[in-house]
């Protein structure tokens, strides 16, 4: 080099070459731990998750040791079929219906009857002179009005009255797949010891029961564990999610237009900010106490529906559908208007002063050119907020959910279970069945979850194409 | 209240405009006030909270031609520029004082809105600010909220009148329903000077509108600028001096100013023809700068 550098101070600030690989490799090591303890904590939280899953999915599927009160086969043969190759299900229609004529009282028969019946044309418990008094009564049953049931349904009916399943013990899928002979000595095991009763062995039958399936998606609640079902608690939760977001996005996003597109930075509007974010971690319990304080108790006329009645008394009190959907719906407001809030700060003010310098008012610019912009990010937090609200259970217990309720809610003035209620309510019960059943149902309530993100996904790229 | 009427005329008339059956609108001389302009400001001083960006400035923008604002950073222009149509309105400590008269009228008295304002006094900005929708929305979002009441050819005929007025059409008009995004900058820019000629305003303020553009894009602008001050006055803040020289007619050149405190206070240091001032000027600081000896 013919340029020679200048003595530089500064080299001295640095560690010499040999100095400096030592401390290259420390800094090398330092940065491995802490890719390390990154990965870990990824780790804990996929293992975590996994495990939900698994213990869900465990509980909700697996072998079961069934005594019948009456043997299908039997049955079955008794109809005058070869019981090898025809099952019970395969009866015809007319023949289940027969098997519940022969079989229960004529007081479940009526019951179940003016619940739905069975062909349109005849009737089978009731007769007509009867069946045409009760249904031009002020309060009809469903029956008169209702389709006839299917196959399906009076297949269940005769599983519930006539053939009377009783689980009595059951195990869980992984060691029905591995160690199936484990749940039959473990079955010997009980009646040696006498826990299954009067029953005796021969009238065991082991079988594959998948906890979750069609029918207990479609049958409602019931103290009996083997025909039990969740429609009651879907529809409430699903009455639930439309009135808590017919409530809580359009006066969270309202709130979050006004807070962010006219509000000055006055005292006033920084304390409702800064209270607006306290709410979103206020735990929900107390979201509780003020659905009972204000919505169940001050506001029943309005939320048991009196008042549209015009002077009939209402059929329940406050602790309706609508009063837990506006409880939620306050649950979900602060942290709708928050997310609503930062979709709508992320809109460059460009855009604003674009549409103003046209000669647009505030709400022309928001409307049609803020809002559809922010639109994907409000969606997003709305399905959060909603996502929480679904799976809340202690609000819902404060504003009265009902413990035990079979009639599904047809109006916001009705009363109501929800998923997570059923879920907490099952887990509480010592049977066996009931565990099975509350795992069961989470499953449901993580589809629901999951049908709702989808939804939201879907949604937020329809929106987000458009622009 | 007899000033309002001179405000309000030129809305009636842009009835008619946006009705697309006078095309030779801007032939008729426009009624104008005292001291000759579209636009006057007299003594006019604005405040961003007790800071005042600057001071005193009283200035003539005559109609149908190109009034250039031009100084260093900071000394006030776009300031000056953004009062004429209440957009400083949209900050909140803004405060002006003094008097901003359209044809007469003060746009700042009380009973003025600002909506009706800025429908007439159009602006362009530094960034190319299109709407996230297509290119034809973007011209006809303008018009449908300015209360449009012509039918559907009516507005497509607006659309492709306004895109030919800023010279775009030739280049869009088989991609209408594109999002206005797909367009380069200088044409994005171009969409916005449509846009804001399709509400048929009066005056066009054009804040530094080709600063992020390459010299081939801002050549076009400033060729659409001459074409359009036919029909329109037109107000542009430059930081190009050579930009001013060419295509305005009269140009105000605003200087930095510490006052007693030591705040910077922008004032108009010189107003004159642009062939004047680039040639000529009168002050000593305006030669400075103008020649390149500050800024």
């Amino acid at each position: 080099m013919s340029i020679s550098a200048p003595e530089r101070k500064v080299r001295e600030y640095f560690p010499t070459e040999d100095e400096y690989q030592g401390l290259l490799d420390k800094r090398s090591r330092r940065a491995r731990l802490f890719q390390l303890a990154c990965l870990l904590s990824l780790m804990i939280a996929v293992v975590a998750l996994a495990t939900l899953l698994y213990t869900i999915v465990n509980d909700s599927f697996g072998l079961v040791a069934v005594v019948n009160e009456r043997d299908p086969e039997a049955i079955v043969a008794d109809l005058g079929h070869e019981p090898d190759s025809v099952a019970l299900v395969d009866l015809e229609f007319d023949e289940l219906v027969g098997l519940l004529e022969t079989t229960v009282g004529s007081g479940v028969g009526r019951r179940l009857e003016r619940d739905q019946r069975f062909y349109d044309d005849r009737l089978v418990f009731e007769s007509e002179e009867e069946w045409a008094e009760i249904c031009s009564s002020d309060a009809p049953p469903e029956g008169c009005t209702a389709g006839p049931r299917d196959h399906s349904n009076v297949y269940a009916l005769v599983l519930e009255r006539v053939v009377v399943q009783d689980v009595i013990a059951a195990y869980d899928l992984v060691p029905s797949i591995f160690n199936p002979s484990g749940f039959e000595e473990e079955i010997a095991a009980g009646f040696e010891a006498g826990r299954f009763g009067e029953y005796t062995p021969d009238q065991a039958s082991v079988e594959w029961r998948a906890w979750f399936n069609l029918n207990f998606l479609r049958s409602p609640q019931s103290a009996t564990p083997e025909v039990a079902g969740i429609r009651t608690a879907i529809l409430g939760s699903a009455w639930l999610v439309l009135i808590t977001v017919l409530f809580s996005v359009p006066v969270g996003v309202g709130a979050a237009i006004y807070l962010v597109e006219y509000a000055k930075p006055t005292r006033l509007n920084s304390f409702i900010q800064t209270n607006i974010n306290n709410l979103a971690g206020v735990p929900s319990i107390i979201y509780g106490m003020l659905g009972l304080a204000v919505l169940v108790r001050i506001f029943e006329p309005f939320t048991s529906g009196a008042i549209f009645t015009s002077g009939v008394p209402p059929a329940e009190n406050g602790r309706t559908v609508l009063s837990a959907g506006l409880t939620l719906g306050l649950l979900a407001l602060p942290v709708v208007i928050i997310s609503a809030q930062e979709a709508l700060q992320a809109v460059p003010d460009s855009l604003r002063h674009a549409g103003l310098a046209l000669g647009a008012t505030r709400w022309q610019t928001v409307r049609s050119q803020i809002l559809p912009v922010a639109l994907p990010g409000i969606l997003t937090g709305t399905i959060l907020a909603m996502a929480r609200a679904i799976g809340e259970t202690a609000p819902l217990i404060l504003v009265g959910a009902a413990s035990f309720i079979t009639s599904d809610p047809t109006g916001p003035f009705s009363k109501f279970t929800a998923l997570p209620i059923q879920i907490f309510q099952w887990t509480s019960y010592p049977q066996i069945e009931f565990q099975k059943l509350a795992a069961a149902a989470s499953i449901a309530l993580l589809l629901l979850l999951l049908t709702l993100n989808a939804a939201a996904v879907i949604l937020r790229n329809k929106y987000s194409r458009r622009a | 209240m007899p000033n309002e009427t001179s405000i309000e005329e030129p809305m009636t008339r842009d009835t008619e405009r946006a009705k697309v059956t006078l095309p030779e609108h801007t032939d008729q001389p426009k009624p104008v006030a005292d001291g000759g302009g579209v636009i006057e400001t007299k003594a006019m001083s604005v405040y961003y909270g007790d800071f005042r960006a600057v001071a005193d400035v009283s200035l003539n923008f005559v109609p149908n031609q190109i009034t250039a604002l031009i100084g260093p950073s900071g000394c006030g222009k776009s300031t000056v520029l953004r009062s004429l149509n209440r957009m400083n309105d949209l900050i909140l400590t803004a405060r002006t004082e003094g008097e901003v008269l359209y044809h007469g009228q003060n746009i700042y008295e009380d009973h003025i809105d600002p909506v009706e304002v800025r429908r007439t006094i159009g602006m362009v900005f530094q960034k190319p600010n299109p709407f996230p929708k297509s290119i034809f929305d973007n011209i006809a979002w303008g018009a449908k909220i300015n209360d449009f009441k012509g039918s559907k050819s009516d507005l497509d005929d607006l659309v492709q009148e306004a895109l030919e007025s800023a010279a775009l059409w030739e280049e869009v008009k088989d991609k209408l329903d594109e999002s206005g995004y797909s367009l380069s900058g200088g044409q994005q820019q171009r969409l916005c000077i449509a846009r804001a000629i399709a509400t048929k305003p009066d005056v066009i303020l054009m804040d530094e509108p080709c600063s992020s553009l390459d010299p081939i894009a801002t050549l076009r602008i400033e060729e659409l600028m001459l074409e359009l001050k036919e029909n329109y006055s037109i107000i542009i803040v430059t930081h190009n001096m050579q930009q001013a020289a060419r295509v305005s007619d009269r140009t105000a050149f605003f200087n930095v100013k510490l006052n007693e405190q030591g705040m910077r206070t922008g004032r108009l240091v010189e107003f004159s023809p642009t062939d004047q001032l680039f040639t000529s000027p009168t002050e000593k600081d305006t030669e400075d700068y103008i020649t390149g000896r500050f800024g």
